[in-house]
């Protein structure tokens, strides 16, 4: 032992839900058991994850060359890691360095993650020592659509998929007479292969009700809602949490931090619909409604909840914002490529070794993402095709990974973005039985309300499952073209007008896959 | 509607409950998320009492529960698996899990054991996607999940 005060060390292990999938509870129990027994004085944190999930239960000890981490933990681990000397930094096998300079993350750009990982997420002393409020304070120096022009000048668009600028949005809602708004945040991440909205809430929730009510200067609104999937238990009790914090230092309420503006906010928590991250399908949702999409326009930002002007973001897009404030727009909108500014949130999920978060500016190629950050497949086999932007999104051959991560290159190429999830699949994948789940899913999460979807969805799993036993395979490939072109062209929102998107580019890109399989295999 | 001593406990709870919410604006998720909580289940008799309650009509209360996967119109088994089947867990083998399941416990997806020990279902992603295959056992997501330790969860479910 080379410690010599008996001051506490602080250990950090996360709290985020994937890494407790993999045993961080435990973790953080046998630590805290094992100094005890020893007599170690220490502090332990529950930070949120630093988005190196492959290295998840990733612990980390403050020392005075930095945060060390030590990683992967299992509980069976600890006493050893102790008897190594882990709380002063000391070697030991599982030993990764001082986690900011790991060249994983060092090569990142942190904006909007900027926090996640490093503080407590429930402390409002760490989100203020850590530049928390500093946007939110000048923007209510600002006159309301002074806010709205740095959003737009930022350049910052919807991060949900659509990828709409967020300042002309809000710019649309501020110019609304109503004396009732909404700032609604659509944290229904459904999206296969996504979770950063998911890492922010359990990770910075501070951040997302900063910018939520910087939304609320800009716009005029005095009630919000952030709208979080079922499925995502631990970032609702976060928010809960944060939001009730925020209540108690007039961060939210009456007056907040002694200004004018009165805003609070709720949780509301989705039911199990996939088609609830539709933003209008949200609103009936938060009215107590099924979740069928309405028809546009017109729009929310005019006639959003409840009839009223309503500003609907994206986690990432609100949770951008108060950095945009602190830093000013123009830092911001220097980063990037084209029309994409700023960072984006990339997320490595699927058969991927090293799988997480990736924050960087856009034009990174999806090549750079898989190959350097990735490190290729989980399984050690080749990677056939990647599924970028959900469900909803493109299968894209090996061919096309030098595409720079864009929101025009990619529609130009036929795929879209969308929230910036990138599943990994190796070379096993059949990719019919992809194009067939493509279908399977909208057919279950259809809200039911446009013909095209709710049936074409039906008609097209039957029609792939006859291309692939062998019926009349060229006519029904035909026949699913058409299907595909009436669902992209006729569907009322973008769940049935992009299903077809897998679908095409698993023909398109993978046609062996959906010739006449053998005998008793259809 | 008849009253067994079964409905006037659940006329009484979905009625505090009712209660406790119907000054939010929109309130009926928020009711029926604390109904399931609360009762395990929504009963068939909470449609009339919260059509009543919120002066909706029984076709709307029922059109709710009936749209949102979540809402369960019977109770669970004592262990509820839920497998993840969304696309970032199938590059993982996520349909190896179900069939894994299915073999071990003769249960199809949605199904609940006669014994009421064991549900077994399907879920869209639970946010796990680098850590896949997930599933999620009464509520706790277990990343990397294998077709063996599955086995010996709904096992352990279904001989307890």
């Amino acid at each position: 032992m080379t410690r010599t005060s008996n001051s506490p060390v602080t250990v950090y292990v996360p709290r985020d839900s994937a890494a407790r999938s993999v045993g961080a509870d435990a973790v953080a129990e046998a630590i805290r058991r094992a100094a005890d027994a020893r007599n170690l004085p220490i502090t332990l944190v529950r930070n949120g994850s630093r988005g190196m999930l492959w290295l998840e239960p990733l612990v980390e000890v403050a020392t005075p060359e930095g945060r060390i981490g030590y990683g992967p933990v299992a509980p069976s681990d600890v006493a050893d890691l102790l008897a190594a000397g882990f709380l002063d930094g000391a070697d030991h096998p599982l030993r990764l360095g001082v986690v900011d300079e790991l060249p994983w993350l060092a090569r990142q750009n942190r904006v909007t993650f900027t926090r996640v990982g490093i503080i407590d997420p429930i402390s409002p002393e760490d989100y203020e020592r850590h530049g928390g409020l500093v946007g939110l304070r000048r923007a209510l120096d600002l006159p309301p659509s002074d806010v709205v022009a740095a959003v737009t000048e930022s350049g910052l668009r919807g991060r949900g998929g659509a990828g709409f600028p967020a300042g002309i949005k809000w710019k649309t809602v501020l110019d609304c007479a109503d004396a009732l708004k909404f700032v609604c945040c659509n944290a229904d991440e459904g999206d296969s292969g996504t979770f950063a909205d998911r890492m922010v809430m359990e990770g910075d929730p501070f951040m997302l009700i900063e910018g939520m009510t910087i939304a609320a200067h800009a716009v005029g609104a005095r009630e919000g809602y952030v709208y979080i999937r079922s499925e995502y238990p631990d970032a609702v009790a976060t928010m809960r949490a944060a939001i009730a914090i925020a209540r108690d230092r007039h961060w939210l309420g009456e007056r907040i931090l002694g200004s004018d503006l009165t805003f609070d906010l709720h949780v509301r928590v989705g039911a199990g619909a996939y088609i609830c991250g539709e933003e209008t399908s949200m609103l009936e949702s938060l009215e107590g409604k099924r979740g069928v999409v309405r028809a546009k326009p017109p729009i929310p930002a005019i006639e959003g909840l409840f009839g009223k002007p309503t500003v609907v973001n994206n986690v990432l897009t609100l949770a951008t914002v108060p950095v945009i404030l602190a830093d000013g727009a123009k830092a911001y909108q220097e980063l990037g490529v084209e029309r994409s500014r700023g960072t984006q949130v990339f997320q490595l999920g699927g058969n991927i070794a090293h799988g997480g978060i990736v924050e960087t500016a856009f034009g990174v190629t999806l090549r750079e993402l898989i190959e350097d950050y990735g490190g290729g497949t989980l399984s050690g086999r080749p990677v056939r095709t990647v599924q970028v932007g959900g469900p909803l999104g493109a299968y894209l051959p090996t061919s096309q990974f030098d595409l720079p991560m864009d929101y025009e290159a990619f529609a130009a190429a036929g795929a879209m973005l969308g929230h910036g999830g990138v599943v990994v699949f190796d070379d096993t994948v059949d990719m019919a039985a992809q194009a067939r789940f493509a279908m399977e899913f909208c057919a279950a999460e259809s809200c039911g309300k446009c013909t095209p979807c709710r049936v074409g969805s039906v008609r097209g799993v039957e029609v792939i499952d006859r291309i692939v036993a062998g019926e009349q395979r060229d006519e029904n490939l035909a026949l699913l073209e058409d299907l595909c072109e009436l669902m992209t062209d006729g569907s009322l929102c973008a769940m049935g007008g992009l299903t077809p998107m897998p679908v095409r580019s698993a023909v398109t890109h993978f046609s062996d896959d959906f010739l006449t399989r053998g005998e008793g295999t259809a | 509607m008849t009253t067994s001593v079964g409905d006037v406990t659940t006329e009484a709870a979905v009625g505090a409950i009712a209660a406790a919410h119907r000054g939010q604006r929109g309130p009926l998720l928020p009711i029926l998320h604390a109904i399931q909580a609360e009762l395990g289940h929504v009963p068939q008799e909470a449609v009339a009492i919260l059509a009543r309650e919120l002066n909706l009509s029984r076709a709307d209360v029922h059109g709710v529960v009936s749209f949102y996967h979540d809402f369960r119109r019977e109770p669970a088994g004592r262990t509820t698996v839920r497998i993840c089947r969304a696309e970032a867990c199938q590059a993982l083998g996520a349909d190896a899990l179900v069939n894994s399941a299915r073999d071990r416990t003769g249960l199809a997806l949605g199904e609940t054991r006669a014994d009421g020990s064991l549900t077994v279902e399907q879920v869209f992603c639970l946010g796990n996607c680098a850590l896949g295959p997930s599933v999620e056992v009464n509520g706790e997501v277990l990343g990397r999940m294998s077709a063996e330790r599955l086995r010996s969860i709904v096992d352990e479910a279904v001989s307890s």
